[in-house]
């Protein structure tokens, strides 16, 4: 049956056409029409299949996601409950006196905040700005209850003479819109002095671009780590005869199916002062009682557990490929003269790199979000900044720092990927 | 048809029994802190008023009730959170007022107001329990009757080598620090709150720095213990009692220095159902569960009447008063978390430990 959207009809038209003129289908229409049509039902039914998926991609992971990075941006907490000093902000350009307008409408939003119990939102906001001034609005509420006679700023002044303080003013300027970007100055150890203008935060402070450095050098290492450890591994899956090389890919595999909490616990139980790798050390003489080595609630132990975790990422892309190569490569490099290691390194290992830029980029990636091993196992000097992003969602609860701190992680990684998209191109790409 | 006439009216009929089975969604800090809760007020709870309770396991309840009014989506009635979170909250709209008047005056008719303990009644907040940081030891470590006495102890090196666990949080840490280098109890906060202080209380820590395990979760404290990783540890002190009793561990608890925090109900915003919720607030933090929550973990009931209704722990035969941090002897030399400090100082002061640490 001839049929204007089967696409075989067209091949047949095609097969028997003797004239260049354009193609046409056997009801006459142009091929390409014909073609494209046909493959549009095809699409739209792919599509139409991939929907629920997509469907739920986008409300359980998109949106959650989109939502989150809004915070690092938007904060509503003050603009939205003291719409009267928004206003004033809004007629009134930087640089202005504050007078005595300023004050009035200062008192009358602080009084209505604390008599909506908003006041805690009001302050939270100025305190990430300015710290140490969420009990200067919560306190002022509960004395401002009742409105005081004007003049209004002598009044303020008298309840705390912090309200004429110049960088408080310039913190609720700029919480007086509620898109702002001071979440990302903050995230990059920066802040806004009374003039507004941008400087880093006092020395002792500084504390997320040295998380930032030290998790991607960590990242970096355990990347390493784990191709050195993985590779040869790899190899040895990929040449064994089957049988044998089941068995070792079950015990690559085993440590994959187990918990990661009891993954981490075991290297506290192994590597701690008292646990059984110093216990052997100590019994076989290399070191004294006293001696015993710190390897764990430190950088060590976040490297040594973290490498050994993420060490399947690396093993099975890595197999994958070396699967797929053929010895006859390496056997005829060796025949034309290669020394072993000259065919390994001309031959064989470029062959690898496939498997390796798919391992590293998922050991990498991983890497650089890992919470819950560092937090365990890292001690002070092994913490990375997912801890403290972690740390401002359920402790400080300032959720919109924690926002901009994995915008910044994120953008860091699609970057690193975007560069090695450009370098090594991401077709070659092998994940099985 | 008939078959869906009849699925209609199983539907219509599980739906009353859910009616009639009311379950108030309680958040909680889990573990055998739930447990005891569930043990001391909801079972009784049920019992009396056939409203059951559910505890529903938090790691930071107050972060999950926050994050539920938000999202406009709240599932719990109840929340177990400390004061200065519940201050917050409340200052923040999240949680609801809660009447003093609606809570059980003391069995000799003192008003709830008068008998519980300062800070018990917040404006949202009524507590449940009392816990405290405090220095555990292991007499294993240390030779008979040389063991650490006070809190300037676990930071003395010379007198008391050894590795010591510490919490990786400035709050309780920083305290500390300050008590054991001599600051009075009355003026910790203050120091805190400048720089020359806050300087002051890193300086007390690095003496100890090269000597810590930092501990992240509560239950890590009494594991190095136990493990022989460390000699002292600070800890809470429902993880040393619940170690040295139910395990036991050779475990002494110094009380001395301790710093405490209350702990108790708050009632979200847009509780699904409030009114069960205020009932079991009302029942719960009635003098005599509150002693039952003390008998059956070893954190100080908060309020006064409570404390002479105290009896044994659960095996029978542990006495619970001498290891309540609210006992007389041990409220000796003690420091309640200040709750304005943290809120005003907290975001900075965990950034500049943090800074601290990594240095």
């Amino acid at each position: 049956m001839a049929n204007a959207l089967d696409p075989h009809a067209a091949i047949v038209v095609q097969a028997s056409a003797a004239t260049p003129a354009p193609l046409t289908t056997a009801d006459g229409q142009p091929l390409t029409r014909a073609l494209a049509r046909s493959q549009r039902v095809a699409r739209r039914r792919a599509f139409m299949l991939v929907l629920p998926l997509l469907a739920f991609i986008l409300v359980t992971f998109a949106l959650p996601i989109g939502q989150m990075l809004g915070r690092s941006v938007h904060n509503d907490g003050y603009s939205a409950n003291m719409s009267r000093m928004a206003a004033w902000f809004a007629a009134n350009p930087p640089g202005t006196e504050r007078e005595e307008a300023a004050f009035e409408a200062l008192a009358r939003d602080i009084s209505d905040a604390a008599a909506a119990r908003t006041i805690g939102i009001v302050g939270t906001r100025i305190n990430y700005d300015v710290p140490g001034t969420r009990s200067l609005f919560t306190s002022s509420g509960r004395q401002l209850r009742e409105l005081p006679d004007p003049p209004f700023r002598k009044a303020m002044v008298e309840i705390n003479p912090q309200w004429d303080n110049d960088r408080l003013w310039v913190a609720m300027r700029s919480a007086s819109t509620a898109v702002t970007g001071n979440f990302y100055l903050a995230a990059v150890d920066r802040t806004r002095n009374e003039d507004g203008a941008v400087m880093r935060v006092a020395e002792n402070q500084r504390v997320y671009l040295m998380l930032f450095w030290r998790t991607f050098m960590l990242s970096l290492l355990i990347t390493g780590l784990t191709f050195v450890l993985g590779f040869p591994i790899a190899h040895l899956l990929a040449t064994l005869p089957t049988r044998r090389s089941n068995l070792l890919m079950i015990l690559v595999l085993l440590p994959f199916w187990t918990s990661l909490l009891v993954r981490t616990t075991a290297w506290i139980v192994l590597l701690q002062q008292q646990g059984v790798v110093n216990d052997i050390l100590v019994w076989l003489g290399v070191i004294g009682n006293g001696q015993r080595l710190q390897m764990i609630y430190n950088q060590t132990g976040t490297i040594v557990a973290m490498t050994h975790i993420l060490l399947p990422f690396m093993v099975l892309p890595l197999y994958s490929v070396m699967r797929t190569i053929n010895p006859s490569y390496v056997r005829a490099a060796r025949s034309l003269g290669a020394t072993s290691w000259t065919a390994f390194r001309r031959v064989y290992f470029p062959q690898t790199l496939p498997g390796f830029g798919a391992g590293a980029l998922l050991v990498f990636i991983l890497a650089v979000g890992y919470y819950i091993t560092p937090a365990l196992v890292g001690g002070s000097s092994g913490q990375l900044i997912s801890n403290m992003i972690a740390v401002h969602m359920t402790d400080t609860l300032n959720w919109s720092l924690a926002a901009a701190l994995a915008a910044l992680l994120l953008a860091g990684v699609l970057a690193l990927y975007w560069i090695y998209d450009r370098l090594v191109g991401i077709d070659n790409l092998k994940l099985g | 048809m008939q078959r869906l006439a009849l699925s209609i009216s199983i539907l219509a009929a599980s739906a009353a029994q859910a009616q009639e089975r009311v379950v108030i969604d309680v958040l909680n800090w889990g573990g055998a802190f739930g447990e005891a809760q569930m043990e001391a007020m909801g079972r009784p709870f049920a019992a009396a008023t056939g409203i059951h309770v559910k505890m529903v396991d938090a790691d930071s309840p107050p972060a999950v009730l926050q994050a539920q009014v938000e999202a406009g989506n709240v599932t719990a009635d109840l929340a177990s959170v400390g004061f200065p979170d519940a201050t917050r909250l409340c200052e923040e709209g999240l949680v609801l007022p809660i009447d003093p008047a609606s809570i059980a005056p003391a069995p000799d008719g003192t008003p709830a107001a008068e008998d519980f303990l300062p800070n018990g009644l917040g404006e949202c907040f009524v507590a449940t329990d009392i816990y405290s940081m405090i220095v555990g030891w292991d007499r294993r470590a240390f030779p008979a009757g040389q063991g650490p006495k006070t809190l300037a102890d676990f930071f003395d090196t010379e007198a008391f080598p050894g590795r010591r666990s510490a919490p990786r949080d400035p709050q309780f840490m920083l305290e500390m620090a300050l008590i054991a280098d001599g600051v009075p109890l009355d003026q910790v906060y203050d120091a805190l709150g400048t720089d020359a202080g806050f300087e002051r209380a890193l300086a007390k820590l690095d003496t100890i720095r090269e000597d810590v395990v930092w501990w992240e979760a509560g239950a890590q404290p009494a594991q190095l213990l136990a493990d022989g990783e460390v000699s002292m540890a600070l800890a809470y002190n429902g993880r040393i009692f619940d170690a040295a009793v139910n395990d036991g561990m050779p475990f002494e608890i110094i009380w001395d220095g301790q710093v405490y925090e209350i702990e108790g109900w708050v009632i979200p915003m847009g509780a699904p159902d409030e009114a069960a919720a205020r009932d079991f607030v009302a029942f719960s933090t009635a003098p005599e569960p509150l002693a039952r929550l003390a008998e059956e973990i070893s954190y100080g009931p908060p309020r006064r009447s409570s404390a002479a209704l105290v009896g044994t722990y659960r095996d029978g035969k542990t006495e619970m008063t001498p290891h309540l941090p609210t006992s007389e002897a041990n409220m000796a030399r003690a420091l309640e978390v200040d709750t304005e400090f943290w809120a005003d100082l907290g975001p900075q002061t965990k950034e500049r430990f943090s800074g601290w640490l990594a240095r």
